[in-house]
Parts: C-alpha cells; structure tokens; sequence
C-alpha cells in the first residue's frame, strides 16, 4: 500500500534528519519526501510518500507522533487530494529532433526553460503519473540529467492541516 | 548577567537536583567551574558509562530524572551505552555533554564528534544548544520529556562557548511543546470496553511490565488483584510490581521466564497487559496469541500497541491512572476458582540447597531472603540476571534494577552506586557475574570515594555463561571466547580498595556470608562459587 503522510514539525536544524533517520532505523519504506517552510515560519512542512501494510503504516503514524519535534501528522487519500512533483530534465536534443521534443512537452503541458547546442531543459510540474509519462517519453533522446522534488500533495476542498 | 554554565546550574536547581554523576573534559569545564560551589553533589565515576548507568539507579529510586554529564568527543561516546540502556528501558536522565565552540562545529577538531546525530536514535529527545539564552527553556524542557509520558533520556549537547555567554537567567514557569502533549488519563470510553470485556473473560490474566513500576500503579495493580483474585505474570522489567510472595503472583514471563506463566499466557482468554511493551523475550511469537484471546493492551505510548502483538483493546494512559479509572468501573465478583486451581499447579521452586557446587539460585533465593524489606537488588546482566530474576525474593517494599532492554552487562554496579545515593538509609546489593564485574569495577573507587555501603555479590564461574550456555545448546557445545582466563583474586581487588571481602564455596558457607555482607557497614563484597557449566533452564 502506498500513502501519503503529511507532518507539520518544528522548523529547527537537525528535524529533517531526525525524522528521515526514522524512517532508516524503524524499516519504513520511503518512497519520497519534499519538505519547505509553511506560511508560520517556525512550522515546516514534509510530504513523505511511504509503502507498506497497514500494520507498517500504522507504526509509521505513531512512531512519527511520538518524535517531540513534530507537530501534527496527517495521511492524505491519493482520490481526495491534489498532488504534484515538479521535475527538471535536460535531454540531449541535436538541431534535427528538437521540434520533437518541443512538441512533447507543450503536449505534456511542459516548459522549454534552458537551452544548448547539444541540449534541452524541460520544466514539468504535474501529476505525479503525468511527470512519469513526461520522462518516458523523453528517455529515448538520451537524458544528461535530471532533478525531482517529489510529491507534495495538499488535501482537496477547505479542510487543512494547520497547527 | 550570568555565564551559561551557571544558568545550567540554576536550572538544575530549580528542577530540585541535588546529585549529579560525571566525569569533566576540556568541553565541560565551564561548568564545573560553575558546579563547584554550588549545593549540587557531583559524583565522579571512573568512566561515562558508569555515571550514566549511576544516573539510571538513582532515577529508579528517586523517581526523578537521573542528571549525568560528560565531555565531547570520547566522553559523549562512552555515555551512549549507558543512554540507550536508559532508552529500552524508558528511564529518564537528563544528560549534558559538551561540544566544542560553535565557531569549530563541523570541522573535525578535537574531541569532536556530531553527538545529537548519533544519539538521535536512543534518545526520546536530543538537541545541540547553540546560545545560553536558550539554556533555561531547553533544561525546563528536557525535564518535562524526559519525565512525563514515557519516560526516557534527553541528552542537551552544549559547546564550550555557549557555556561562557552571558545570559539574563529566569527559568520558565510552565513548559508547553505544541509537539508533545502526553496523554495521562484513559480513554473513558476504553476503560469501559476493558470493564466490560474484564467482566465476561473466564480465565484473564494480568500481565505487568516496566510501566507499572510507579508506586500508583503498583498500588493499582495490588488493589486489582486481591479485589478480584486475578492471577498476574510479569516481565523482567515488572518484577516487583505484584511482591513474588503474592498469591496472585504466578512469576516471570519470558525465555527464563517460568513454564506455567508462559502457558498462562497463551492459555488466557483475556490478556490484560500493563506498561509492557511485549517484546520478544518476553513472548517469542506474540502472533500466535492474535484472535486467540482477547488482548487488552495498556500502554502511555500508543506506538507500543500493536507493534508487536496485535490488540483487542487499546488505552492509551499512565498505568497508575488508567489502573484507578478501572477500578471505579464494576468488575464483576472477580475469580477465585480460576486462581485457586492456578495455586495447585504453582511448581515447586526449581532450585535446592546443593552443597558443592552450590545451586545459584539457592543462593541468591537465600541471600534475597536475608535482605532488608525494603532493600534494593540490582541484577547485572547474564547468567546471574536469570538467576536472579528466577529465584530472588521481592518483598512489597523491595526493589528489583536490571539493565532489562539493552542488556548492558556492568550496569549493577554503578546502578547500585546511583541507587544508594537516592536512597542512603536503604540496603543495596549489586549481583553481578564475574564477566560483567569486571566491566566496571573501577566503580569500586567510587563506592569508596563517596562512603556508598552497596553490597556486592560476584557470582563466579569464570566464564561468560550465558554465552557458553548459547554455544553448548545451539554451536555443538563449543567453547570459544568465553574462558574468563587470567580472573584476578577479588578478594585481593576489593583489599586494594580497602573493601572487605569474603568467598563462599560451599552452601554451608552461604548464610554466614550472607550475613556479613548485610551486616557490613561500608561496601562489602562476597564472592560465590558456582560451576561454569551450570545453566539457566
């Protein structure tokens, strides 16, 4: 089973570490974490996507309460929530195929945002499917290389998780 | 203006510390500048370890955090063993080690290591310090986590520069973690649940642990069983909860634990478990009980119900609190039959006066017999921990320590230093075997150095038997790295502290032994012969 967990912690040194070490050290495994400043800057916000039964996710639930630095944790239905990842790929592109990578990624509802003779950065900042589709599709250029954020995902309508 | 090293002080004081165990390095001098003349007792261990593990006697005793203090680098790494033991078994301390100035963090100078890093994961909480006008809110902190809840350790690392700042001290009144809110009452709900579930079993048991040491829940779990005659196990780290002699006492769970408290175990048809966290050498295949039996698990960590073993009902709360809302609760007539036919299957005790060599467990049965009603045994860890947890007698107002989750041989020794400190006016006898005595046994100078009259039993068979044990029932019987070779004459290492000391070979031997061990004034240690090949089951 695959889960989104939202935690809110404590914005100080060392919470990160913390928190993706239990993850380490307990078992879990994890699939993905982005974490940024919340609009309380003492407040730091990790979006960990995480696998497991019911059982291991359960443990991931509590264990995470249990850390003094972390504030609130919340896990997300994949249906009832609004997920992202933003992605950059550079992908070799020569003169001859670089309208068709273009047009990939205005299909893709992608961004051209650096160019080179030899190359093509792609900004995508999508569905987690689609940026997975995005990649497919662009790996028969030849990738030089590529960054993720991973998921962040917010709960849809006006509910939130806030302290 | 104060310096940061005497706002530590401050703090330690307002939170009522009046001992605290360490051992100074370059990183820490501050503040045993800022300690010396100051009512604080510091008590200097021969090794961090130590002053770590005299923390956790002292905390089980004073039912107060433990305070130990060591320096960066080698002295930080020293006092982990000690922590994590305090870790597994949710004692709290509060530690503080110095780190080198914040200007050098991170640059590998000496003496540096990252020690909230590495001890994130024993720790309950850890936090590097880095400006003395956070000094009074992090020690307030430190003491609230690392004493309510489930307890644990809390370990401050606080660099040498953050010690000399100037700082306005006022120590906070009330601590708030939006984090952290321990939840102390049960659910009402729950407690009902557990009532009602309590009123329809035919066979319950109760099984105790390490979070029902608290005096409000051993008060609970007494008034529970005699009120309903309701037979109880425990773990090694709940011996002492229910007295051994108690006849709703049916003894220790576990793989030293006894047969028929096992078979009760999977036989029940309600498991109420309070403050264990069921781990596994208390139920080796905890699945097997799952559906099988109704499982009501209480536990102040909710992390630990259904961790391992799955629960029927959970509540969440202090043993001692959730024990009283129970109690409130009509229980029904209780079962004296089920108890009563319990008492006819009670075993003979597995042990008898041997004369040479003498059976262990006769001895310590002995020896705990002799000891004061209110004394403290520490049990080191080993063949000597099972013997002792097997056969040792706990009266009512007795104490039983032993270093349960980590199994951290040595730690008898120091614990019993720390245990007397807490507890001047009461007996304490530290058990070891002769492999964990001599892991701290330059503690004896501090038993020396502080006037501390703990007593202390080496049970002696020159060998690492619990390890041999494991060699001769699972390696074919061989032996290898576990002769205690080259053993020095403890009757010689204890004159050299001016310790008395007496040998006892033979069963004959033992009560007068015994008696002079009790009756001693100071520190005394009495050495007892035991054959390398006896065992433990």
């Amino acid at each position: 089973m695959r889960r989104i967990v939202s935690v809110l912690v404590e914005n100080k040194a060392g919470v990160l570490s913390r928190t993706a070490g239990l993850f380490a050290r307990r078992g879990f495994n994890i699939e993905s974490l982005a974490v940024g400043e919340t609009d309380d800057p003492s407040i730091s916000r990790m979006t960990i996507v995480a696998e497991g039964d019911e059982r291991t996710l359960e443990q991931v639930e509590k264990q995470l309460n249990k850390q003094i630095d972390v504030i609130k944790v919340k896990f997300l239905e994949l249906d009832a929530s609004t997920r992202r990842e933003l992605m950059l790929i550079k992908v070799n592109a020569t003169p001859q195929n670089r309208g068709e990578i273009i047009d990939i990624a205005s299909i893709m509802k992608a961004k051209i945002v650096d160019m080179s003779h030899s190359t093509l950065t792609v900004e995508a900042s999508d569905r987690p499917d689609r940026v997975k589709l995005l990649l497919e599709m662009l790996a028969p250029y030849g990738i030089a290389e590529i960054a993720r954020t991973g998921m962040v995902a917010l709960q849809k309508g006006p509910e939130a998780l806030r302290m | 203006m104060i310096s940061g090293a005497q706002a530590i002080v401050q703090s330690l004081m307002e939170e009522g510390v009046q001992v605290v165990f360490g051992y100074p390095g370059a990183t820490v001098c501050p503040l045993y500048d800022a300690l010396l003349g100051s009512p604080i007792r510091h008590v200097l261990t021969r090794n961090e370890q130590n002053a770590g593990h005299a923390a956790n006697g002292y905390a089980r005793i004073s039912g107060r955090p433990g305070v130990c203090i060591a320096t960066s680098g080698p002295g930080a790494t020293n006092l982990f063993t000690a922590i994590a033991t305090a870790y597994l078994d949710s004692i709290p301390l509060v530690a503080i080690t110095g780190q080198v100035p914040t200007s050098q963090l991170g640059r590998d100078v000496f003496q540096e290591v990252d020690t909230t890093g590495a001890a994130a994961p024993f720790t309950k909480y850890c936090a590097l310090v880095k400006e003395a006008a956070q000094l009074p809110r992090a020690l307030k902190e430190a003491f609230y986590i690392a004493s309510s809840g489930r307890p644990g350790p809390v370990l401050l690392d606080i660099p040498m520069d953050v010690q000399r700042q100037l700082v306005a001290f006022s120590y906070p009144k009330e601590v708030s973690i939006r984090g952290y809110k321990p939840q102390f009452q049960g659910h009402p709900v729950q407690v009902k649940r557990v009532a009602a579930a309590l009123r329809q079993a035919r066979r319950p048991l109760l099984c105790v642990g390490g979070g029902a040491q608290t005096p409000t829940a051993k008060a609970g779990v007494r008034r529970l069983c005699e009120r309903l005659s309701l037979p109880a196990v425990s773990t090694l780290m709940g011996l002492g909860v229910l007295p051994t002699a108690h006849p709703c006492n049916f003894g220790m769970v576990g793989q030293a634990g006894s047969p028929l408290a096992n078979r009760l175990v999977r036989e029940s048809d309600l498991l109420l478990i309070v403050g264990a966290r069921v781990g596994d050498r208390a139920v080796s295949s905890p699945q097997t009980l799952e559906g099988e039996s109704v499982i009501v698990h209480i536990d102040i960590d909710s992390a630990e119900i259904n961790k391992n073993l799955g629960t029927t009902i959970p509540l969440v709360g202090d043993a001692g609190a959730v024990l009283s809302q129970l109690l409130e609760q009509p229980l029904g007539e209780g079962w004296p039959g089920w108890r009563q036919q319990l008492e006819r299957e009670r075993p003979a005790p597995g042990f008898a006066r041997r004369e040479q060599p003498l059976d262990p467990r006769w001895f310590l049965r002995t020896l705990s017999e002799q000891m004061a009603p209110d004394g403290i045994y520490v049990a080191d860890v080993g063949q000597n921990q099972l013997w002792s947890a097997q056969s040792c007698l706990i009266p009512p107002e007795g104490r039983f320590l032993t270093s349960g989750g980590l199994g951290t041989m040595g730690y008898a020794l120091p614990a019993a230093a720390g245990a007397q400190l807490a507890a001047p006016g009461r007996q304490v006898v530290a058990v070891c075997g002769d492999g964990s005595f001599q892991m701290s046994m330059m503690e004896l100078a501090t038993l020396c150095q502080e006037g501390l009259p703990v007593k202390l039993v080496v049970v002696k068979n020159q060998m690492l038997g619990l390890v041999r044990e494991i060699q001769e029932d699972s390696y074919q019987d061989r032996e290898y790295g576990v002769q205690l070779g080259s053993l020095p004459q403890l009757g010689q290492i204890a004159a050299a502290y001016g310790i008395p000391h007496r040998r006892v070979e033979r069963a004959q031997e033992a009560p007068e032994g015994i008696r002079a061990l009790l009756e001693a004034p100071g520190a005394f240690l009495l050495e007892c012969d035991v054959d390398p090949r006896e065992k433990t089951h």
